[in-house]
């Protein structure tokens, strides 16, 4: 019973590791600036804790199978502790635990408490039961009122979200269904909720924020790369939380303010 | 330790209603906690299988309970959550075990208020009823998940299950914490008064000191718990808006203004964190006393396993925030919440450095309860492994929400625990009803639940990584998802697995109940005072004498003692603790 126990241990804690250290399933790339630090940190974390992991694990197994009841009187050891060993590793533990904790709280600094900077892309990102809305406020740069009377979600766009069209900062506001970004540019957001609470979660940002009715959430990321990347929303909306997704379509400058100004036409 | 005579001592009671039904002895009473906790655990994990099934074979329509909506399947995500925290995870470990074995480990003759204990448990059987009827009423269940946060959960026309049986769920989960304090007042006054002669705080089992200590979380998380639940009612039925600012529903605005939807987090969390540890530290205590008694060693450390255990629950309270680092709640603290969660992985690896510590240079015998201490001491350090990601706000980003959490707490909350309750179950039986379970059904059992277990949640970590949301009732919706769905089907083949392994343990149960080899008073060869007592132990546990206790709880293997255990209870010598 003994070897089977250090053979079970030892195999399910082989295969757990492996499967880590493989990748077969892993983040998807991150393209947004901060995702390599947030990726670090992780395997960081990663290694400090599947080292503990493959010692904790292996010394059950060999424990189990090594002090395995033999039928012979092998003395065992009589003893109620160690001061010393019990001060050790408390003071390594904590040690380890709070080291890996300040190593990643510049990274969580840099994302949350500094506002986004001076010349980044503004983009009020709204959550409601099962869709996600993206205003840009136009020229003028201001947001224009909304109003949650004038909100009517089957017309889609600008009535979703209750754009008040009687304030002039709203006649050049642009709303959509799906997120442009410019590449490189860091985005301003703003998220909101008008129903329930949302996440907007963009794996290939490493970004996640939850959407909260009542407040206004400013958070900052900057897309590194081209291309089209999923929103899955991440916290239980609703019978449609599964197929609350979106598109964040990350382009060019150029791209970007030509689609900016097609959509500004068209209103 | 009591001075005075105890006051609530009872005569045997005569006639069934009186000793099965509405009974004041303890040891029924917990009897009457487990099997409501293993009739939830079945409902519980049953509903786990509908939604391991319904993610992979989305169309399948099921015997009974035919085609799975959306919203059926986020009912089941929630009624699983609510049953196994509040009805298999509180019930069992503290409600059963806790009532039936403390008074006993401390030498009492009953519980010190025998009336609140049984209140307590018929309170609770009301909450469970209450709970259950979500299912039946218009609408069905709630579908807002064991958090139930706001507004979803706060408003009736979120979604369907949000009218009638979102009000049968706070109102469930209300009861529950009524009779959680009652069942917390009884176990702290019982641990500190009802000690017998010699029975000193540092002589308790960790057992006792893990019940005691769960005792204390209880009473101070779930009055929290009461309050916020009852100002959702409210919120809910009379239109007050605690946690419901101006909300629009599909175009209607709402009649709310001024709530915080964080508020309700922050309330149910203050008490949903230490609740992690109501549901953990009686495994850890039943861990630490099979340990020692198989390994025939006393505990290594059990002062540091004390203060260890005083330590989580202090922390457990300062810690809450570490589930709302992406709500909007200020960073700064998030920053402060994260060091105190890692703080609080300090006490948690004591206990494991402490665990194989015990096993070494030990003589271990192998029989089922160990097994499950062992498995438990793996899971442990599986699923707290994880902790310290999660712990961290920046990994948070990714991780949070995502099917990383429930691999997470599944392994050390869900698992773990379940793993001291089957400990537990082994370790006990024979007091309980005076026969063994059977051993050979009992390693079937553990081998099979061991490696499925594994086999469902650590794959569970690599779908989180991968950015698979939690919650979701398909995975058609988001492309990025159809590439995990493989992975997706091998957890819920061993999900099956798994769970139909339980029916061995259900059987062997029942059938070692009537047909289990006769059990000696103290089959183990184990020290502490449930174990010097007749099996199954008379109505006043001790059969009219109170025990004086010489002993620590775990002297095994005493050089020149006469055999390899000293007995709580044995006369004085001077050679141990």
């Amino acid at each position: 019973m003994g070897l089977a126990l250090l053979l079970v241990i030892w195999l399910i804690t082989f295969a757990s590791t492996y499967f880590f250290i493989a990748k077969t399933w892993w983040f998807p790339v991150g393209y947004s600036a901060a995702a390599a630090a947030i990726d670090h940190q992780f395997t960081v974390t990663f290694i400090l804790m599947g080292i503990v992991f493959v010692l904790a694990q292996g010394a059950l197994g060999l424990f189990a199978w090594r002090y395995r009841d033999r039928g012979d009187a092998h003395p065992v050891q009589y003893s109620h502790g160690n001061i010393t060993l019990e001060v050790i590793w408390t003071a390594l533990t904590a040690v380890l635990f709070i080291g890996l904790n300040l190593a990643g709280s510049p990274i969580w600094a840099a994302e949350r408490f500094e506002p986004a900077h001076p010349g980044s892309v503004p983009v009020e990102v709204t959550g409601m039961q099962f869709a996600w809305y993206f205003r840009y406020p136009g020229a003028d740069g201001k947001y224009g009122a909304t109003n949650p009377k004038l909100i009517d979600p089957s017309s889609g766009n600008e009535a979703a979200i209750g754009l008040d069209t009687s304030d002039p900062a709203a006649k050049d506001d642009v709303v959509t269904g799906t997120m442009y970004l410019p590449v490189n540019r860091e985005v301003d957001l703003t998220l909101r909720a008008v129903d329930v609470i949302h996440s907007f979660f963009v794996p290939n940002m490493r970004f996640k924020q939850d959407a909260v009715p009542g407040l206004a959430i400013r958070m900052h990321f900057t897309p590194i790369a081209v291309g089209d990347y999923e929103i899955a929303c991440a916290e239980l909306c609703g019978l449609g939380h599964y197929k609350m997704h979106g598109m964040v379509k990350v382009v060019s400058q150029d791209d970007y303010d030509k689609w900016l100004a097609a959509r500004e036409a068209a209103k | 330790m009591s001075t005075h005579a105890p006051v609530h001592v009872h005569a045997a009671p005569q006639g069934f209603i009186r000793k099965y039904i509405f009974s004041l002895d303890h040891k029924v009473i917990g009897l009457q906690y487990y099997f409501l906790a293993l009739t939830s655990v079945f409902i519980g994990m049953f509903l786990s299988l509908l939604m391991r099934v319904h993610l992979i074979w989305p169309q399948a329509v099921l015997p009974l309970v035919g085609d799975i909506k959306p919203e059926n399947y986020l009912a089941f995500v929630t009624m699983h959550g609510t049953i196994m925290v509040f009805f298999v995870l509180t019930t069992a470990p503290q409600g059963g075990f806790g009532n039936y074995i403390l008074p006993i480990q401390i030498g009492a003759p009953d519980m010190a208020f025998p009336v609140l204990n049984m209140l307590s448990f018929w309170t609770t059987f009301v909450g469970f009823v209450a709970l259950i009827a979500a299912f039946f009423v218009s609408g069905g269940a709630p579908l807002h998940g064991w958090t139930g946060y706001a507004p979803l959960s706060a408003l009736q026309s979120a979604g369907p299950g949000q009218g009638l049986g979102a009000d049968l769920w706070i109102t469930s989960i209300a009861i529950f914490c009524i009779a959680s304090l009652m069942g917390a007042l009884n176990f702290i006054t019982t641990t500190l008064d009802l000690r017998a002669k010699g029975m000193k705080l540092m002589r308790m089992p960790l057992t006792v000191w893990a019940w005691f200590i769960t005792a204390i979380l209880g009473l101070l998380a779930f009055g929290v718990l009461l309050s916020a639940g009852i100002l959702l009612l409210l919120d809910r039925n009379l239109g007050t808006s605690f946690y419901v600012p101006l909300v629009v529903v599909n175009g209607q605005v709402m009649g709310h203004k001024g709530g915080s939807p964080l508020l309700w987090q922050h309330l149910f969390w203050f008490f949903g964190h230490p609740e992690v540890y109501i549901a953990i530290l009686p495994g850890m205590g039943v861990t630490s006393q099979v340990l020692s008694t198989f390994a025939r060693k006393p505990i290594f450390g059990y002062k540091a396993m004390v203060y260890a255990l005083m330590g989580i629950g202090l922390l457990g309270f300062m810690v809450w925030g570490h589930h709302m680092f992406m709500s909007g709640m200020s960073p700064y603290s998030a920053f402060a919440f994260s060091l105190m969660t890692m703080a609080i992985g300090v006490p948690s690896a004591i206990k494991t450095f402490n665990w194989l510590g015990t096993l070494y240079k030990a003589r271990i015998r192998f029989h089922t309860p160990m097994l499950y201490a062992i498995g438990f001491v793996s899971l442990f350090v599986s699923g707290g492994l994880s902790g310290p990601f999660l712990a961290q706000p920046v990994l948070d980003i990714p991780l949070h929400d995502t099917a990383f959490v429930p691999a997470h707490f599944h392994l050390i909350m869900g698992v773990a625990a379940i793993f001291g309750i089957f400990a537990a179950t082994y370790y006990w039986f024979p007091k309980m009803f005076g026969r063994m379970m059977n051993e050979s059904l009992g390693r079937i059992h553990f081998w099979i639940t061991l490696v499925g277990t594994y086999a469902i949640f650590m794959p569970m970590h690599y779908l989180g990584l991968a950015g698979q949301p939690r919650r979701y009732s398909q995975f058609t919706e988001v492309a990025y998802l159809h590439n995990l769905i493989p992975l997706n089907k091998f957890i819920t083949y061993a999900a099956i697995i798994t769970i139909s392994a339980q029916l061995i343990f259900l059987f062997n149960l029942f059938w070692s109940m009537w047909k289990g080899a006769k059990a000696s008073d103290n089959p183990w060869e184990a020290t502490t005072l449930e174990w010097t007592t007749a099996t199954p132990p008379p109505h006043d546990n001790f059969g009219g004498h109170t025990p004086v206790v010489n002993h620590g709880p775990y002297e095994y293997s005493v050089p020149g003692a006469p055999r390899d255990y000293i007995m709580q209870n044995d006369p004085a010598t001077a050679s141990t603790h």
